[in-house]
């Protein structure tokens, strides 16, 4: 666990600690598990051909859970997710898994935000938030607000 | 291409509640979630130290509950329903907004009401598309709003 950051320490324009992620397929289907999304565009090959958007893509609730994790670990046991929004706005495709060992290259996402405001009256901090691929696409975007411990009690 | 037409059986559904859902909150439920996510953070799986906690209990990671997750909606069952009333086939997520107002943690038991909220037809990238917004709201057995949650959800 990182250690808690406060109020005081962040400003308009603070960067979000970047959280790595990968998927591959199997990661797929253990989130469709999970969660009870088992829609078949997350590991059915032909379906997702049919859908139009050529292979089983990442959960657009996967990549949102992402950005959860993103503001959850930044903000600390002490902070407090009031708000979490986002939007889809293009396909993320899954790693394969040739072997238990070896997920072949394929892309890693950087779940990023930046402060954009700061509210003294409650301490609660503003940020836009997204999920960018190895391309740099930034296919998920959003904002959310967290509250963070004051260090003047 | 054809335009999207909202359609009078769709029109009537605006605005409708699904049946109330409820749903135990399991600690299974909250570890293997946590996991597929691979959120790190031990309220979300060490029972001892979650126990130890101010919170004293597992608690769920945020988004934990939401659409259709975990909480048994049937999501596939609704999708043939907006199909069976003129919606086009395909669908995907559009995305969503979540309002968090109470933690939510293993042993509490939650109370969705599922509404849909608007069904409007736009362009996109996909073509023609109807853009449904169903709004959920989960009360756990105290009575408190824990979550409230807005989904949009395409069809083309």
């Amino acid at each position: 666990m990182a250690k808690q950051i406060f109020y005081e320490d962040v400003q308009v324009g603070s960067e979000v600690t970047t959280l790595e992620k990968i998927a591959t397929t199997r990661m797929l289907v253990q989130y469709a598990g999970a969660s009870g999304d088992f829609n078949p565009l997350h590991y059915e090959e032909d379906f997702a051909k049919n859908l139009g958007v050529g292979r089983p893509i990442v959960h657009g609730l996967l990549k949102r859970a992402w950005l959860v994790n993103l503001m959850t670990d930044w903000m600390g046991q002490e902070g407090t997710l009031k708000r979490l929004s986002c939007r889809y706005r293009g396909m993320d495709y899954p790693r394969k898994m040739k072997s238990f060992e070896d997920p072949v290259d394929g892309d890693t996402w950087y779940c990023k935000g930046k402060v954009t405001k700061k509210n003294d009256a409650d301490h609660t901090v503003e940020c836009e938030i997204w999920v960018e691929n190895s391309k740099g696409e930034k296919n998920t975007t959003g904002a959310a607000t967290v509250m963070l411990p004051s260090k003047a009690k | 291409m054809a335009e999207f037409v909202l359609t009078e059986a769709l029109k009537k559904m605006i605005g409708k509640e699904e049946p109330l859902l409820i749903y135990k909150v399991e600690e299974g439920a909250i570890q293997r979630y946590a996991q597929a996510v691979g959120d790190s953070n031990p309220m979300h799986s060490d029972v001892e130290y979650a126990a130890q906690s101010p919170f004293g209990r597992l608690k769920s990671p945020p988004g934990f509950v939401g659409w259709p997750v975990t909480s048994g909606f049937d999501m596939f069952q609704f999708v043939e329903k907006l199909i069976a009333a003129g919606a086009p086939r395909g669908n995907l997520d559009g995305g969503m907004e979540y309002e968090f107002l109470s933690p939510i943690g293993a042993g509490d038991i939650l109370a969705a009401r599922i509404r849909i909220a608007s069904i409007v037809g736009k362009e996109t990238k996909l073509g023609p598309t109807m853009s449904t917004t169903v709004e959920i709201t989960y009360t756990n057995q105290r009575g408190a709003v824990a979550l409230k949650a807005r989904h949009t959800f395409l069809s083309f």
